[in-house]
């Protein structure tokens, strides 16, 4: 799994990092969505997708094919 | 597929009862999906119920909700009915769309991150147990809407905002006057307003000479080391925004929320069986509510294309969040509440570039309850029967007048 960001498209929603606190973070000056683990074990898919589906600005991208 | 003039539908559509759906909305996904829909005010609008189309639209920058300078935009309410709530904004100053709105955006939205929610959260979970045990003392049956629902929100605002515990009366009383269109004049609404204005102008002077850990002083921090900052005025209509946009939403969601869980008592067992489930649970209470006002405006200043058909620029579009949120193309058993549902993409808060400011904070109060609740009262149930439940009628955010409990 290979996870991105788009930051231009965060609204700093904060959803990410209460689902997926292991693989998302946010900067602390902007609020905006820090990527901690772009390649996250496989344990964690569940949340990133969780993550990625409620997202409000779609800004979390996931690419399943790696 | 538009309904001829015979048919038009209007708004708000009727229902069964407080807690379930419109049944029209279920043949408008399937057969109408962008229709025309009378308003209150008279004036016409088109419909969204598609959870694709409202996403889209909600999602697209280039549009936002009108405001008094869109030429011929839809109004929801009649002229002079409704207060600062019923046609957005009226009364704030707040940058709505472009540039400005991202700036904004990014200087107030830093302060509702995820890490300082968790950390609101223990102060939160006090001022709950304290309002249940004030419940309790007062004795049963008791509605919870006006003893836990109504007041934990506007609490919350106050620390949010370093407005000292002793004035949170004053502005619970502020927040109902502006919201609560059939029971103030606009005489008290305005007089509300200047209040309001006076105090919170006092409290950002105070603030500006004495910073502490909150919102304002965030703000009043970061503009003085930019340079760009925002104004008295824009911290005024912040706080205000806050004020508007986060109390009756959230009360009358806690409303709606317990309402829901007790309405079918298995959904509160399950909970108290597995209070892991919190969390789902509150995302789930949100998407099944049907009674979340009308949904929210957006008014096109270009033309777009919704499922092949052309909106002129000019059209108000109402996209129907909670239609949306029982569209069986996105969400399995839609109409079924699953308290254990995920991932759930609900658009609840809307989606895109204004969605939810604060939708953590909201979330957060919504699992602070929910877990206080079911701690301090698992013998929580609903007084009255389902058909008993009164709505009202709320202009942005629907909700039930009482939530009558027992325990
Ligand atoms: C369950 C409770 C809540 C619900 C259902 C709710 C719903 C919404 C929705 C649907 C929007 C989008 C409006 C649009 O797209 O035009 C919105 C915007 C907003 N909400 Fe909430 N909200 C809730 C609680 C809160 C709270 C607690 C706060 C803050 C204290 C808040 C602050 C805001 C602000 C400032 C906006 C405007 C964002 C913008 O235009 O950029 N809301 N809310
Ligand atoms: S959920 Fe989406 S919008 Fe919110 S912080 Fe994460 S990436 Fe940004």
């Amino acid at each position: 799994m290979k996870v991105s960001v788009d930051l231009d498209r965060c609204c700093g929603a904060g959803q990410c990092v209460l689902i997926a606190p292991e693989v998302f973070d946010q900067g602390d000056e902007d609020g905006i969505v820090v990527l901690l683990e772009p390649s996250p074990a496989v344990d964690l898919h569940p949340v990133v997708h969780e993550a990625a589906a409620v997202c409000p600005a779609s800004a979390i991208t996931i690419d399943d094919s790696h | 597929m538009r309904e001829n003039d015979l048919d038009l539908l209007r708004l708000p559509l009727p229902s069964d009862n407080p807690l379930e759906p419109p049944a029209e909305w279920e043949r408008l996904r399937r057969q109408c999906p962008v229709s025309t829909v009378e308003l209150p005010s008279g004036d016409k609008a088109t419909y969204l119920t598609r959870y694709d189309h409202v996403k889209a639209l909600l999602s697209d920058a280039r549009f936002a909700r009108p405001t008094a300078e869109d030429e011929g935009a839809a109004r929801i309410a009649p002229e002079g009915a409704g207060g600062p709530a019923a046609d957005g904004s009226s009364t704030l100053t707040l940058p709505d769309r472009g540039e400005p709105h991202l700036r904004w955006r990014r200087q107030v939205g830093k302060y509702f991150t995820a890490k300082r929610m968790t950390a609101l959260r223990p102060g939160m979970v006090r001022t709950a147990e304290g309002l249940v045990y004030d419940m309790v003392r007062q004795g049963q049956p008791a509605d919870l809407k006006a003893c836990l629902g109504f007041p934990l929100p506007v609490y919350v605002i106050c620390d949010i905002l370093g407005v000292p515990a002793a004035d949170r009366d004053r502005f619970s009383h502020w927040s109902d006057a502006f919201l609560n269109v059939s029971r103030y004049t606009g005489e008290q609404t305005r007089a509300a307003y200047e209040e309001f204005a006076e105090y919170m102008s006092a409290h950002i002077a105070a603030t500006r000479a004495e910073p502490g850990e909150d919102l304002i002083s965030m703000v009043i921090g970061e503009s003085e080391g930019e340079g760009q900052g925002l104004t008295d005025d824009e911290l005024l209509g912040t706080a205000m925004g806050l004020l508007v946009a986060g109390h009756e939403t959230t009360a009358n969601m806690i409303g709606k929320m317990v309402a829901m869980l007790l309405a079918d008592r298995t959904r509160w067992e399950r909970l108290l069986a597995d209070q892991g489930l919190v969390r789902t649970a509150v995302d789930e209470a949100l998407r099944f509510d049907a009674n979340l006002g009308f949904g929210i405006r957006r008014y096109l200043t270009e033309d777009v294309e919704v499922d092949g058909e052309v909106l002129p620029r000019g059209t108000t579009v109402v996209c129907s969040m909670p239609a949306a949120n029982r569209d069986e193309r996105v969400f399995t058993d839609a109409d079924d509440m699953v308290l254990s549902r995920s991932p759930n993409p609900h658009l609840t808060f809307g989606a895109g570039p204004h969605s939810c400011l604060g939708q953590s904070l909201a979330r957060t109060e919504l699992q602070v309850t929910l877990d206080v609740l079911l701690r301090k009262l698992p013998t929580l149930r609903l007084a009255v029967s389902i058909d008993e439940l009164q709505r009202v009628e709320g202009l942005l955010v629907g909700g039930l007048s009482t939530v009558p409990v027992r325990w």
